[in-house]
């Protein structure tokens, strides 16, 4: 997992609210055996039409939208499915960051575990955010990790919570398994105080 | 302190926890299929290591298989490959496999319950967000992604915050012809689909005390579309007379102590909640999705809304999309939809239950002409069960197909995809765009909604049919 502490991008905003994994990943796209080949698929039906053509209004398939790393969405981005597809194909894509006022559950814990971090910031931030990149969509943010905000191109600031222990994995790039695998002694203690 | 059972169960499985970090809880049941687990059991061999338990593992194929005929290898070879992957993983692991020859293959959360692996108290986790199944018989499950299972595979523990919980309490009886289906898909559009997020939410009540296992499987299984983390509800009585007798129920002695443990699992009578909302049933009619997200749904005799009721730029763009992407006008009525497809089966309505309402609508009626319409069970021993009761010939006879067991069109993933630009009137679980096909319009409603759609042609309210 590549580790991340600060990052100066332009955006991608996605208005909508309660995007779902299923537009993020379709389900076709989930017959594989491999974890890797995700990221060509991602918003693949907001991208291409039926006959496979690109949608020129999609941003992205805009040549400006290339190579942004930060996505800015609406309110419950990545409810529905449990498909950690859907975060591969994000970070298979080059999205390092994805700023709403709300996500959904699974897909929170399956980002925290690909180091993708989900900024979370108030409605009313979420639409200054929004504003401000819709009005320059050139307009380039911060979003630093270690002092836990996000930097607008005026410099104002708007800070976000995060748990310390997800920001530690983040920023180290750390596996949550080899850490639960080093406190084995721990499992075994507790197998065999409730009998499992 | 008075607990409620989200906290009894909480209680007993923390294994421990490091200072700054989420508590590591203890997974008592791992239930596999061949979606999420590959790149999962491939991280294992990456590390070189066994399956800590896979005495708690059990695994099985639903998603990508044909339901026309199982025993066929699959026309997409990486789906085909998938099928091998789960069956040869199991093997290599040690893992249990309920497999297409076993006769008790079927939809993951519809054979967790019905083998009895699913008990009350146990903490249950699957690489599948309708994972909150199972919490009806009482049990703390939810779904988890494929790092996750990778996780609980090698550790059999999971690394997991405390969830907020919230109380959804129904009284009051649910009128004839109104469905579990029909209550969840109305308490969603009340407190929208992200209204429950990363909640464990507990029902109680008397309508959930008088609604049986299936039921309350449809309901828990719907929780996770209001972006809840599980649902639950209390063990007794029709539980315990639910799990008597099933494979892997404890037997005997056994039985009555795990059934006097169970019974204390039930909310503490002054237990609190972070939420807690009330719910009449006797009000609520057969209820129908018409957009692409859980909360946009009306009553079957009501109307699409327009887009100026939504004050919120993100409603609005949302109600506009789904205008477009399901072909209906502000202000058109739903029984006004003419429909091409209908689809009853799923782990929300595939179980038994769901076949037999369905069955005594579809009695001696025939499918309208335009209408393909299919009944899927959702497990091998349920077909079984429909067959021996003679269900299967009321349904042919009508002009239904009559399919094996497997998640079919609940989701593209497999042969029985929805055409683009049909409507299917479904028993499954979301209507997202694209979701049971590429450009496929997907309305949502309970087993005996889509019964009386198939014969009517359109959306139909099944109130008169019972």
């Amino acid at each position: 997992m590549e580790k991340l502490v600060k990052l100066i991008s332009k955006c991608i905003p996605v208005r909508q609210k309660n995007v779902d994994t299923d537009q993020i990943m379709p389900a076709r796209f989930l017959i594989s055996v491999s974890k890797t080949g995700y990221g060509e698929n991602l918003f693949r039906d907001w991208r291409y039409d039926e006959s496979g053509n690109e949608n020129p209004d999609s941003l992205f398939n805009k040549e400006e939208y290339k190579n942004r790393e930060i996505i800015v969405a609406g309110d419950n981005f990545g409810c529905g499915s449990s498909r950690e597809h859907a975060v591969w194909g994000l970070v298979q894509y080059g999205i390092r960051v994805v700023i709403s006022s709300m996500f959904a559950d699974i897909f929170k814990k399956n980002s925290l575990k690909n180091g993708l971090l989900l900024v979370q910031v108030t409605p009313d931030e979420l639409q200054r955010i929004f504003s401000i990149i819709e009005a320059d969509p050139d307009a380039e943010i911060t979003v630093d990790l270690a002092n836990q905000n996000v930097v607008m191109p005026d410099g104002s600031e708007i800070e976000f919570e995060i748990d310390p222990f997800r920001k530690q994995t983040i920023m180290e790039g750390q596996d949550d398994t080899a850490f639960i695998m080093a406190n084995e002694d721990k499992i075994v203690e507790y197998e065999s105080r409730f009998n499992k | 302190m008075a607990k409620n059972i989200y906290e009894k169960i909480w209680d007993k499985h923390v294994v421990f926890q490091e200072e700054g970090a989420p508590p590591v809880i203890y997974i008592d049941l791992h239930l596999l299929h061949e979606v999420t687990s590959p790149q999962a059991f491939d991280g294992l061999r990456q590390r070189g290591i066994k399956v800590r338990r896979p005495d708690r593992t059990f695994a099985t194929v639903d998603h990508v298989i044909s339901t026309i005929n199982q025993s066929c290898p699959l026309k997409d070879p990486i789906a085909q490959a998938m099928v091998v992957a789960i069956e040869a993983n199991a093997k290599e692991f040690g893992i249990k496999y309920f497999g297409l020859d076993s006769g008790k293959q079927g939809i993951v959360h519809i054979i967790g319950p019905e083998l009895g692996l699913t008990q009350p108290g146990k903490t249950i986790v699957i690489g599948d967000s309708h994972t909150s199944t199972h919490g009806a018989l009482g049990a703390l499950a939810f779904g988890i992604g494929t790092s996750e299972v990778e996780q609980v595979l090698a550790t059999q523990c999971l690394f997991q915050k405390k969830s907020p919980t919230m109380n959804i309490n129904i009284t009051g009886k649910l009128e004839k012809g109104v469905t579990a289906k029909d209550l969840i898909l109305y308490i969603i559009n009340q407190i929208g689909a992200g209204g429950g997020t990363g909640h464990v939410i507990e029902y109680t009540g008397d309508a959930i005390e008088n609604t049986n296992m299936a039921g309350r499987m449809t309901i828990c299984n719907m929780t996770i579309e209001a972006g809840a983390r599980s649902g639950i509800i209390a063990p007794d009585e029709v539980t315990f007379e639910y799990l008597k007798g099933r494979e892997y129920a404890p037997k005997g002695e056994d039985w009555l102590e795990a059934v006097a443990e169970w019974k204390e699992l039930r909310s503490d009578p002054d237990a609190t909640y972070d939420k807690t909302i009330e719910v009449d049933a006797s009000t609520i009619t057969p209820w129908v999705t018409y957009g692409n997200s859980l909360d946009m749904s009306v009553s079957v005799d009501g109307q699409i809304p327009t887009v100026e009721g939504f004050s919120d730029d993100g409603d609005k763009q949302k109600m506009e999309s789904a205008i477009e992407y399901m072909n209906l006008k502000p202000g058109q009525k739903v029984k006004d939809i003419e429909i091409q497809n209908v689809f009853i089966g799923s782990c929300t309505n595939g179980r038994i239950e769901d076949i037999r309402d369905a069955a005594k609508v579809i009695e001696g009626k025939k499918v309208a002409s335009h209408v393909k319409a299919k009944v899927v069970p959702g497990s091998q021993q349920i077909k079984r069960m429909a067959e021996k009761e003679g269900l299967d010939k009321i349904f042919v006879e009508a002009g239904f197909e009559w399919r094996e067991a497997g998640c079919s069109s609940c989701l593209n993933m497999n042969p029985d995809n929805i055409p683009a630009g049909e409507y299917c009137v479904s028993t499954s679980n979301r209507n997202f765009k694209g979701r049971q096909g590429k450009g496929s319009r997907t309305l949502l409603a309970s087993p005996i909604t889509a019964a009386a759609s198939a014969i009517e042609g359109r959306v139909a309210d099944p109130r008169k049919y019972i």
